[in-house]
């Protein structure tokens, strides 16, 4: 049991992970990893809030009627979010001001909502807990790896600490602009995405067709 | 089913109501209900035990950005004490001269633009604000020999989506601009929201309010009025709204119904 629960927590970090093998929570990721100290702050969140909605939501889950599990799954993950930023407000004011809208958007992240009905609702409240930390920082692990990159190279810096002295300091490293902007979120995400395949072939999805000339020889 | 039913027929209506089916109707607003009640009572006590934590740190944003409007912003100080160099005075802007009988500490800006008895509602309400109070917090910067080096007033109007609080630092002439800076609004992130990059904020610096003639001109346009560029913003690209609510409050503030009894004074050295 130990060893399926040490599995459920691993798992979704490279060989299951939400962000390059469901495809799921790519809006959040574009807008919020600019910066590593915002990246690692919304990564710590969302696993807060997938570990304990999909604990909360496996806890009632018998009592759940069918009808309206997906309302019911929603109210436990907003009050989760809503708490989540009342506590950023009072304990990282800066922070919860440069999140803006996202903390609020945690809510409609597909991670929290897919582990909610897909694991949680079958499965008890501990199994579903580490679930959803695993896939909170499968997510983060991702969020992480794009914020060093992007911020690295668009703004020399990691966590704000100047590592690459940017030429409008007086330093040698002329900054990438694009790297700040949302697009290139895509690109480093499709990027990883590649690579996680490449490393793992078994992640490759089956094609939906076949080309016929490759057939026929 | 019924028979599953007899089998273990549960004690008490408490039990038998919780083992009725989920799906069953009155289950499904039982449970509704009793969700929303326990996460309703979770989320307002975290905001209620909350709150005063969220104060303070509102409340220390604030003097952070009225620091930084005056440009003597200094992150590794602490804010209370450099917040210390400002002397902050409660200005009753009809007279534009200063109302000792508030207390500025204990004066509540927000709240006195709500009391009728220190308020006007604004019939010409070009900022889109509906009540203008009558008495307004000012802070004043001195340098070293004494003498008034910047000015620090609050402003506010509306945007595009919300109401955008700031404050505006004049030199000690009464009509050069040293910064311009929003704390507080709910643009849209990406357009409306570029009102708090620096370098949209850089342009305020050294820019003019009025012409040699005492005319207001300042502006937030796509274009350089004609008075030229002294008195020009250019306005967010892609924000028109949020800009023009940039310019009708800037204009409202600086205007004769705003600060302009204050800076006339200011001008002629009577504070």
């Amino acid at each position: 049991m130990a060893h399926k629960r040490r599995e459920m927590l691993i798992d979704p970090l490279v060989d299951n992970n939400p962000i390059t093998l469901q495809v799921l929570g790519i809006c959040s990721a574009l807008a919020v990893t600019s910066s590593l100290q915002v990246a690692f702050v919304m990564s710590i969140a969302v696993t807060l809030v997938t570990g304990f909605s999909s604990m909360f939501i496996s806890m009632i889950r018998n009592q759940i009627p069918g009808s309206i599990r997906i309302i019911v799954q929603m109210v436990v993950i907003a009050s989760l979010v809503i708490l989540v930023d009342q506590l950023l407000k009072a304990f990282a004011f800066e922070i919860s001001k440069t999140l803006s809208v996202f903390v609020g958007l945690i809510i409609t992240n597909c991670i929290v909502m897919g582990r909610a009905e897909a694991f949680a609702m079958k499965n008890p409240p501990l199994d579903s807990f580490i679930d959803g930390v695993g896939n909170g920082l499968g997510y983060g692990l991702i969020l992480m790896m794009v914020g060093v990159i992007r911020e690295l190279f668009g703004a020399g810096s990691l966590f704000g600490i100047t590592i690459l002295e940017t030429v409008n300091n007086g330093g040698w490293y002329v900054p990438n602009g694009l790297l700040l902007l949302p697009p290139s979120a895509f690109f480093i995400i499709g990027l990883i995405i590649w690579a996680f395949r490449t490393w793992k072939p078994a992640q490759v999805e089956e094609r939906e067709y076949k080309i016929q000339a490759v057939e026929a020889h | 089913m019924p028979d599953d039913q007899n089998k273990s027929q549960p004690k008490g209506a408490l039990r038998r109501f919780l083992a009725l089916s989920p799906d069953s109707v009155p289950k499904t607003i039982f449970i509704a209900v009793a969700v929303c009640l326990v996460a309703s009572m979770i989320v307002s006590a975290a905001a209620v035990a909350l709150r005063p934590l969220q104060a303070v740190n509102a409340l220390k944003d604030k003097q952070i950005n009225i620091l930084q409007v005056a440009g003597i912003y200094d992150p590794d100080a602490d804010v209370i004490e450099s917040f210390a160099a400002f002397e902050p005075h409660v200005l009753e802007l009809e007279t534009g001269t200063f109302a000792d009988q508030f207390d500025p500490a204990s004066f509540d800006d927000r709240a006195a633009a709500d009391d009728p008895s220190l308020s006007v509602a604004l019939v010409n309400d070009p900022a889109g604000i509906g009540r203008k109070a009558e008495y307004v917090t000012v802070y004043l910067l001195r340098d070293a020999a004494g003498e008034i080096d910047k000015v620090i007033l609050p402003i506010h109007g509306y945007g595009l989506w919300s109401t955008l609080y700031g404050f505006i630092a004049l030199e000690e002439n009464g009509n050069e601009i040293y910064g311009l800076q929003f704390y507080e609004h709910a643009e849209t992130p990406g357009l409306g929201a570029e009102v708090d990059n620096p370098r949209w904020k850089a342009q305020w610096n050294g820019k003019k309010l009025r012409d040699d003639d005492g005319t207001l001109q300042i502006s937030v346009s796509k274009t350089a009025p004609p008075a030229g560029e002294e008195y020009h913003i250019d306005a967010l690209a892609g924000a028109t709204l949020t800009s023009v609510g940039v310019d009708n409050l800037v204009t409202f503030w600086m205007g004769e119904a705003g600060y302009e009894p204050f800076l006339e004074n200011l001008k002629a050295g009577n504070i």
